[in-house]
Order: structure tokens, then C-alpha cells, then sequence
């Protein structure tokens, strides 16, 4: 009765469906068009000829296309220096933050300590903390152990396991992992830490991944930190560099717009290579948080 | 983890003790009592600009809250090209800074950016001026925060892949239509992700610092001072750390307050499966 009812329903909607799917379509494109289109305003303004861009009224892609804006933009400032400098903060970073989320949540998914629940709720209550509690007090300790206006500030805490989001995701991984192999190393005589590094580590490649990407796009593009504990032109970041395209009666948008290209391209690209597993990491630390 | 601990716990105990002192950073901190809270609940018309400010902009998380499930709904219907969609939707919450904020001043210039254009050559509208009117500046920033509906529709989407289709088939058995489905079957079935973009939404729009201070600076006539602005400048502009801190824990205060606001309300409208 019931299976008849809904072969019936089924047919009665397979007109109204397409109808219905026309729309859905319409409507997603439509939407489509509005997210991308400030990327196209941004890399239409990228290449207009410097002082084209305050016609009236604006334009898409006027001829000739100036290519030179992306070199001469990167040149008009230090961009190389911070570049380079972005890249090493980054690059510690990254590798911080994956080292020591993985070993925090090992302990968290397989050592039996006392208090281990305690603990794992309290890092999961410190992921609500508002980050500008913590700000004054780091910025103090920092401070005092004359690290302002060195890449410490924003390198170490990523060593002390800093991010609770990351040690959260890490640890679902690892509960996925079955006991089974890590108890056969164990007969054959591995030891916890050997089995961390040899059986663990290995099959976690992609949440790690996951961490990686996150833990570099957070780190390429922060603002905040860099603007508290930077201060010398040669040692600020991309982020903090951006800036002086903006001036207060004049911003040289051409060369803006086309520097920032080349300061989102890293990001866009590793979220493009990491898409699939990236994707899943949001949705698990979405669903299961 | 040790270290994780000291780095949390004691960076809070310290800011707490900071907020009931007066330092500017060089001397020794000097005990002052509530006087800080006082100043700022009492004698600092600013700090309440900056609170009203921040409420204002907070009008983006229900909008970001709708217009996700509407993209996510939108998506989940079987349709061709579902990954490149989700693709688009989802790229602006990736690149966000500096890069992201300078681009919507450009978008946003009254005269020669995008938004006026498409408002006048699309609806015939003549747009305001945005970023530089007072009255607009937030408007602006939500538009702007709009764009990164992204983050929680791939998180709605998720949920919505995981309802069984047994149940709406029950629910058609039933007579039960469309619209009917949606409130009944798909709305509490997905609800704890809508608490949990809920609270992710209001952690993320009180902290909100970034856009403030890149493209108005507060400004004009403070209609951008967003509370995390004004703490900034107390902090590290007038290194006035004491006071900076007492505001920190007021944020901290009103933060935690909502959000067990929230979860105290959530038992009434958020069902957990297995707790039938």
C-alpha cells in the first residue's frame, strides 16, 4: 500500500520536479555569479591601466589588459622581504601546530591518565574562549621575554600545542584508528612511542593534512598578531605590508588589487589540492563539535 | 599539554588580575579595585557606542544562519555539479584578511565600485555612500560578512546529506508536503548544527576585528568602533593595559553569558536523536 502510494507521488511529481530543479539550478547560479563576482572585480581591476579604474561609470576589462601591474606592484614595495618573511613565520608554524597537536592528541585518544576526561573538556571549553582574553597577558609574556619584534610571538605557541580546534580534530582521527595494530607491535615489543611514529602517524597523513592547511591559511593571512608584535618594515608580513598601498586621500588600486592576487594565491591554491579532505575536517569539527 | 594549560588558564588569571589594576605597561601595575568596570559601565560614552556597534553588527549571524540553510537546502536536491557549487560557495570564507578587506573598500567606493553599479544599473537605485556614512558603514560590513555564508552552509549541507530519505518517504505516505517536510522533518533533524552555527556565529561577529580596523578604523564618527577595535587601542595604541583587560573580561563575560543562554534554550528546540 504504502510503496504504491509512493510510486504514485513519485509520478505525480516528475513534472513539477523538473520545474522544480529549473529553479533550484537558476537560483544556484545566480548565487554563483554574486560570490564570484567580487574575485572578477578584483582581477578586472588588477589589469586596468593605473588611473582607469576612476572612470565613471566603471568598467569590466577595458583594453589594453596591463599585465605589468602584477611586477610593478610587487616592486613598488618591499613585497620580496615580506614574502619571504610570511613564508618562514608560516612555514614554522604549520609544522608547530602539526607536531604538537598530533603528540596532545595521542595522549588524549590512547594513554590512560588521571583526570584525561577533565583535561579533554577543558580544552574543549577553551575553544569557546574569546582569543582577546588571552591577548593582553600573552603580549605581556612576550614582552617581558623580549621577543617583541621577532617572529617568536607568533611561532612558539603554535609548538605548545596553541590550537585546541586542532587537537579536537586530530583526536576523532585517531579514535578511527583500530587498536588491533598498535596491540601487535605491542606483542612484538614496539613501544608507545615507537608505535606513535610507525603506525600512527602514517595512516593520519590526511587529518594532518587537514591541520596543515588550516594552521596555513590561518597563519598566512592573520593580521592582528603581526600588527602587535611587528614593528620594522623588514620584518612584517604580507598582511601588514598590503596596507601601504592605502593612503588617506590616495589608493593605488590597480597595484592593490593586483598584489593581493598574488597574496591570496597560496591559499586558494592549498585549499584547492586539500578540497576534498579539507571539506570533511570542517564538516567533522562542524557535526561532531 | 602541561603547557597548554599554563599558556590558557594563566594568561586568563592574569588578564582578570590586570583588569582591576591601572598599567600603562612600563611601571608597576597599580591596584585601582573595580574602578576600571567603572569607567567603562559609567564614564565612557565610547565603550557603549562600541557595545551598540557590535550588537548592530551582530544582525549578520541570523542572516548568515538563513541564507546558509537556503544555499544548503538549494544544494542538496540532487542536483549535477553539486562539488563545484559547494566549491564557489564555500572560497570566500578561505581567503580572509587584509586582502579580503581592502578588495570590499574598493567594492564598496560609492562612486567607482562594483556594488552602487550593480544597485543602479540592476534595481535603478542611487547607493549610499557606504563606508564613508555613518548609517551605512555596518549595513556595509554585514553585506560583506554575507559573502562568507560558505562556512556554515558546507556545514548545514553535511547535516542535510545525513537525514534518511526513509523519513520523508514516511512523511509523503502521510500526505505531508513540501513545506511540511522542511518544518517537521528537516528543520529538527538538523538542529544541532543550527546551534552550533549559532554559536559559532556569535563568538565569531563579537570578535570581529580585522574589517574594523583596515577599513574604516572606526570610523566615520565612530560607526565602526567594534568592541574589539576600541580594546585594541586601549591596549596597544594608549597602552592602557589595566583598562583594556577589564573590557577583554566584560567580552569574555558576554560571550559566555549568550552562549548559556543559548544552550539552556536549545533543550526546548534542539532534538538529539539519540535521546528519543
Amino acid at each position: 500500500m504504502s510503496s504504491t502510494t509512493l510510486v504514485h507521488y513519485y509520478e505525480r511529481q516528475s513534472f513539477k520536479r523538473r520545474i522544480t530543479l529549473a529553479f533550484v539550478y537558476l537560483a544556484l547560479t545566480a548565487g554563483a555569479v554574486v560570490i564570484l563576482a567580487p574575485f572578477i572585480w578584483m582581477l578586472s581591476t588588477a589589469v586596468k591601466v593605473p588611473g582607469t579604474e576612476f572612470i565613471y561609470p566603471p568598467q569590466l576589462f577595458t583594453r589594453p589588459l596591463r599585465w605589468n601591474n602584477f611586477s610593478d606592484g610587487w616592486t613598488a614595495l618591499p613585497f620580496t622581504r615580506w614574502f619571504f618573511n610570511t613564508s618562514v613565520i608560516t612555514l614554522l608554524s604549520v609544522t608547530g601546530a602539526v607536531t604538537s597537536s598530533s603528540l596532545v592528541a595521542y595522549g588524549f585518544a590512547r594513554l590512560e591518565f588521571p583526570g584525561r576526561t577533565a583535561l579533554f573538556v577543558i580544552l574543549l571549553s577553551t575553544m569557546m574562549l574569546p582569543f582577546h582574553v588571552r591577548l593582553i597577558p600573552m603580549f605581556i609574556t612576550f614582552r617581558f621575554l623580549g621577543w617583541i619584534d621577532t617572529y617568536l610571538p607568533l611561532i612558539v605557541p603554535f609548538f605548545f600545542g596553541g590550537v585546541p580546534f586542532f587537537i579536537f580534530l586530530v583526536r576523532q582521527f585517531f579514535l578511527t584508528i583500530p587498536l588491533e595494530m598498535e596491540d601487535a607491535a605491542a606483542i612484538d615489543g614496539a613501544g608507545v612511542f615507537t608505535s606513535f611514529v610507525l603506525i600512527i602517524l602514517p595512516l593520519s597523513r590526511p587529518v594532518l593534512g587537514v591541520v596543515g592547511v588550516f594552521a596555513f591559511i590561518r597563519v598566512w593571512n592573520d593580521f592582528l598578531e603581526p600588527l602587535i608584535y611587528l614593528h620594522s618594515m623588514d620584518k612584517m608580513t604580507l598582511s601588514l605590508g598590503l596596507r601601504f598601498f592605502q593612503d588617506q586621500d590616495f589608493t593605488d588600486w590597480t597595484s592593490l588589487m593586483a598584489v593581493s592576487i598574488i597574496v591570496l594565491v597560496p591559499s586558494v591554491a592549498l585549499f584547492f589540492v586539500a578540497q576534498k579532505y579539507y571539506i570533511h575536517g570542517v564538516v567533522t569539527t562542524g557535526i561532531k563539535g | 599539554m602541561i603547557g597548554f594549560l599554563v599558556f590558557v588558564v594563566g594568561s586568563l588569571l592574569a588578564s582578570l588580575f590586570l583588569s582591576f589594576t591601572n598599567w600603562n605597561a612600563l611601571s608597576k601595575p597599580q591596584f585601582i579595585g573595580l574602578k576600571n568596570y567603572a569607567k567603562l559601565f559609567f564614564d565612557d560614552p565610547l565603550f557603549w557606542k562600541s557595545v551598540k556597534v557590535t550588537a548592530l553588527y551582530s544582525l549578520s549571524i541570523p542572516l548568515n544562519l538563513v541564507f546558509g540553510l537556503l544555499i544548503a537546502v538549494l544544494l542538496n536536491q540532487k542536483i549535477k555539479g553539486l562539488g563545484l557549487f559547494r566549491t564557489i560557495y564555500y572560497l570566500p570564507s578561505v581567503i580572509v584578511g587584509v586582502a579580503v578587506s581592502l578588495l570590499w573598500v574598493w567594492i564598496f567606493n560609492p562612486r567607482f565600485g562594483i556594488f552602487n553599479l550593480f544597485l543602479a544599473q540592476v534595481f535603478g537605485i542611487q547607493g549610499p555612500a557606504w563606508l564613508a556614512d555613518e548609517t551605512w558603514v555596518i549595513p556595509a560590513l554585514i553585506i560583506m560578512s554575507l559573502w562568507g555564508v560558505g562556512g556554515p552552509m558546507l556545514i548545514y549541507l553535511a547535516a542535510l546529506q545525513n537525514v534518511p530519505t526513509s523519513y520523508y518517504e514516511a512523511a509523503i505516505v502521510d500526505g505531508a508536503n513540501a513545506w511540511q517536510r522542511f518544518l517537521r522533518i528537516t528543520v529538527p533533524m538538523i538542529s544541532p548544527v543550527i546551534l552550533f552555527n549559532l554559536i559559532m556565529g556569535i563568538i565569531q561577529s563579537f570578535q570581529v576585528f580585522t574589517p574594523a580596523y583596515v577599513m574604516t578604523d572606526g570610523g566615520p564618527n565612530h560607526g565602526s568602533l567594534m568592541y574589539v577595535l576600541y580594546l585594541y587601542r586601549h591596549a596597544f595604541q594608549w597602552y592602557r593595559m589595566g583598562y583594556a583587560a577589564a573590557q577583554a573580561w566584560i567580552l569574555f563575560v558576554l560571550i559566555l553569558g549568550m552562549t548559556l543562554v543559548v544552550l539552556r534554550s536549545s533543550a526546548a528546540w534542539v532534538y538529539y536523536e539519540s535521546r528519543k
